[in-house]
């Protein structure tokens, strides 16, 4: 869709600038002193001639002015280095040629000594080329159920796991990490594997990850009845401790993988998808779906919701609870790696991914219900597209505000979440 | 392996006004959490609102430093009351998500690009500390000796960090033996008991979350001024845990436990790392672990912490001078 066309103004954009600078190059080889500004003006190909560019310095005082030639070429001389205004008249602009990009009307630029500046007025048709605010709620709508579905995956061991211990697992974050840096080295670092097996083998050692922290920690832990506070703070500290060690090994900075990592969009109607993310979404789905009939009809994953449900009555009917809240540690540990290495393919890994995603799967299993698996996958759903269907109105980097303002909105409404029980949490 | 060095540097960090400011999040901390049992995970946005309120209106509008204060710690008590009104009644565990999501959606509206004129965005805030450091009535030139030596301005905010520290301890020790401390450590304990009695434990609730939150922007505005300036990146969720881990280090329910623990906090924090530095730059270790080392001392020094969490939770749960009986707080 946009696809095309963004790429031709890019092509485009680099032509003007290229062209500039060759320009700029012959002027200066003319008249090498002084600094200056300059450029040609051009509407389809055409050199646009009779233009009045004007600039004015800090003070507000016009420092000179230039009418663009018959090439469409134009230059005014700069009385010294500093800071200017540059601005276009567009009155003086030919009928039906506007700005691309009419907030560009005036450029701030700041020269230094000697220097000649190139600036760029792009000519063209008006800004109402890109997506209107249907295509983009369409695309929007589309991010957020590729991220939604990737939150819930990562959310439901988050779940599960309050629900089975009244843990909240502020380490959880650190387990998507892990499995995206995994998957990282064992794809794109040291051993080149292809995505797929690296990913499969850092879930692995994830959810390896996850067991051990169970069983050799949190286990004898909770055999000495610490609090829920102590438990807290245990998880705080592991989370601090697993995600500055991944620091130390990984570095501060974004990496990618190799496979998949630039493909062509394929369009449907209003909705454009890479082949990639298309995959991790119908693999999220299945898995998300898998997961359901697991807890629905395996014996496992009804001893699992029994537990969740009344702990003590699940252990006197004879269930194993500690089996079953082992199972579900390596499971969920599993689960959040398997949305690491989606959400490390989607975006890119770092070593704070986890710990930005926590709050959002926070948001996620409260809104869904705390303790349900169901409502981790709701929740998370939901999240996700709240998040990406604010960035059509308001600023993307305030996109998670909208998710952790659901948070609260879902706690005054329905503490208890969209699927939750109702039971006294007050 | 010099150990004065790095003995000195630890100590210098447990005595600045880093030490300060955390102790005074402690403080607040502890009037929520070991006195009202209110489990705070959001520390970090008072601390932030005493901060960027001070410096708004003296950057931003202006106006006066003694304007800006109170400000600041006005919008703790409004953010307190925002907070607190509706939440109160959650289970402590949803209190805590509750709070730690507020505190950062505020961090990403101060630092997001519609807010830049009032807060400078990415780029916070300068310049607010002059009418703090006008007060200064240190003679000029440097204080102390050796690592321990101080400008006169740095001795300057230190000594006001401090009082403030001893003051705000000793409000909430005077706070927690009056009758209105006995009605919150009792909603601690048992808060349908104190219902019965016909206490509004809502109201008593929210009173301990405000002067809480006030302390932590207390503590903020210290930071500000310290740095005389404020910057987003200062306010993380981090922060907040840092704050905990100050306050049940020293213990829980104390009244010096949270100063002590800051201290203690800062030292250790310090030590560890000029101990890695010290250990990076000596000859005898292999080079690819030199290389490790090398700027590495923050991350391996909060890995380390990270440690010593579990650990103290594993031996020690009610810190140093925290009493065991007072272990099943809150929940």
């Amino acid at each position: 869709m946009s696809n095309a066309r963004s790429l031709r103004s890019v092509v485009a954009l680099v032509a003007v600038a290229v062209l500039s600078l060759f320009l700029f190059g012959s002027a200066q080889a003319q008249d090498g002193e002084g600094e200056a500004f300059s450029g040609t003006l051009r509407f389809g190909g055409e050199p646009v001639e009779g233009v009045r560019i004007s600039v004015v310095d800090a003070s507000g005082e016009t420092v000179g002015e230039a009418v663009s030639g018959a090439d469409g070429r134009w230059r005014i001389e700069l009385p010294g280095p500093g800071t200017y205004r540059a601005t276009i008249d567009t009155a003086t602009l030919p009928e039906g040629v506007t700005l691309r990009d009419p907030e560009r009307q005036t450029l701030e630029v700041t020269v230094t000594a000697g220097r000649s500046r190139p600036l760029i007025f792009a000519l063209g048709e008006p800004a109402s080329r890109g997506p209107n605010v249907g295509e983009k709620l369409a695309q929007a709508v589309l991010n957020g159920v590729k991220f939604g579905l990737i939150i819930a995956m990562c959310a439901i061991g988050l779940s599960l796991i309050f629900g089975l211990t009244g843990l909240i697992n502020f380490a959880h974050g650190e387990l998507v990490t892990l499995g995206a840096i995994l998957a990282w080295y064992f794809n794109a670092d040291t051993f080149g594997a292809p995505l797929i097996l690296a990913g499969v083998l850092a879930v692995v050692v994830a959810g390896a990850a996850g067991g051990g922290v169970e069983f050799s920690l949190l286990r004898p832990l909770r055999a000495r009845r610490l609090g829920m506070f102590q438990f807290m703070v245990v998880t705080i500290g592991l989370s601090l401790l697993a995600r500055h060690v991944m620091l130390l090994f990984f570095g501060p900075d974004r990496e990618r993988y190799i496979d998949y990592a630039l493909q062509a969009e394929w369009t449907f109607g209003p909705f454009a998808v890479t082949p990639r993310d298309f995959t991790i979404m119908a693999l999220s789905a299945v898995i998300l779906i898998a997961v359901a009939v697991f807890l629905q009809r395996a014996r496992t994953g009804k001893a699992i919701r029994a537990v969740a449900d009344n702990p003590e009555l699940a252990e006197s009917s004879g269930i194993d609870v500690d089996r079953v809240v082992l199972i579900v540690w390596v499971a969920g540990a599993a689960l959040a790696a398997v949305g690491g290495v989606f959400f490390g393919s989607v975006e890119a890994v770092d070593w704070l991914m986890g710990f930005r995603l926590l709050l959002l799967m926070f948001a996620a299993v409260v809104l869904g219900g705390l303790g349900t698996a169901y409502g981790a996958m709701v929740g998370g759903l939901l999240i996700g597209l709240v998040t990406e269907v604010s960035t059509v109105w308001a600023s993307p980097e305030i996109k998670a505000v909208f998710a952790l303002g659901v948070l609260v909105l879902a706690l005054l409404v329905r503490p208890q979440g969209l699927l939750g029980q109702r039971e006294r949490i007050g | 392996m010099d150990f004065d060095i790095i003995f000195g540097n630890a100590a210098r960090a447990g005595l600045g006004p880093q030490a300060a400011i955390f102790a005074l999040a402690a403080i607040g901390l502890n009037l929520h959490f070991g006195y009202a049992g209110l489990l705070n995970f959001g520390q970090v946005g008072f601390m932030m609102l005493g901060a960027y309120g001070t410096a708004i209106v003296v950057a931003t509008w202006g106006g006066s430093l003694w304007l800006g204060i109170p400000f600041g710690l006005g919008l703790c008590v409004a953010f307190a009351l925002a907070l607190g009104i509706p939440t109160l009644r959650l289970r402590s565990d949803y209190f805590a998500i509750t709070t730690i999501a507020a505190a950062e959606i505020l961090r990403l509206l101060i630092r997001s690009s519609p807010a830049t004129d009032i807060t400078g965005g990415p780029f916070g805030l300068q310049a607010i500390a002059n009418s703090f450091f006008d007060l200064n009535f240190l003679p000029d030139g440097r204080f102390g000796w050796g690592t321990f030596s101080y400008s006169s301005n740095q001795l300057w905010v230190m000594i006001v960090a401090w009082i403030l520290v001893v003051l705000c301890s000793a409000l909430v020790l005077a706070l927690i033996r009056s009758p209105w401390g006995r009605v919150v450590r009792a909603i601690r304990e048992d808060e349908d008991a104190v219902l019965s009695l016909g206490k509004n434990t809502v109201a008593y609730k929210l009173q301990a979350l405000v002067i809480g939150g006030v302390i932590g922007g207390l503590a903020g505005v210290i930071d500000a001024l310290q740095q005389s300036g404020v910057g987003s990146e200062n306010f993380e969720p981090q922060v907040t845990f840092f704050a905990w881990a100050a306050l049940i280090l020293g213990g829980l329910a104390t009244t010096v436990g949270p100063v002590v623990g800051a201290v203690l906090f800062w030292f250790l924090r310090e030590g560890v790392e000029s101990f890695i530095r010290e250990l990076s730059e000596q000859g005898w270790l292999p080079n690819a672990l030199a290389d490790f080392l090398d700027g590495a001392e923050g991350a391996i020094s909060i890995a380390l912490m990270g440690i010593g969490l579990v650990a103290l939770m594993a031996l020690r749960p009610q810190g140093i001078f925290g009493r065991r009986r007072n272990l099943h707080l809150g929940t």
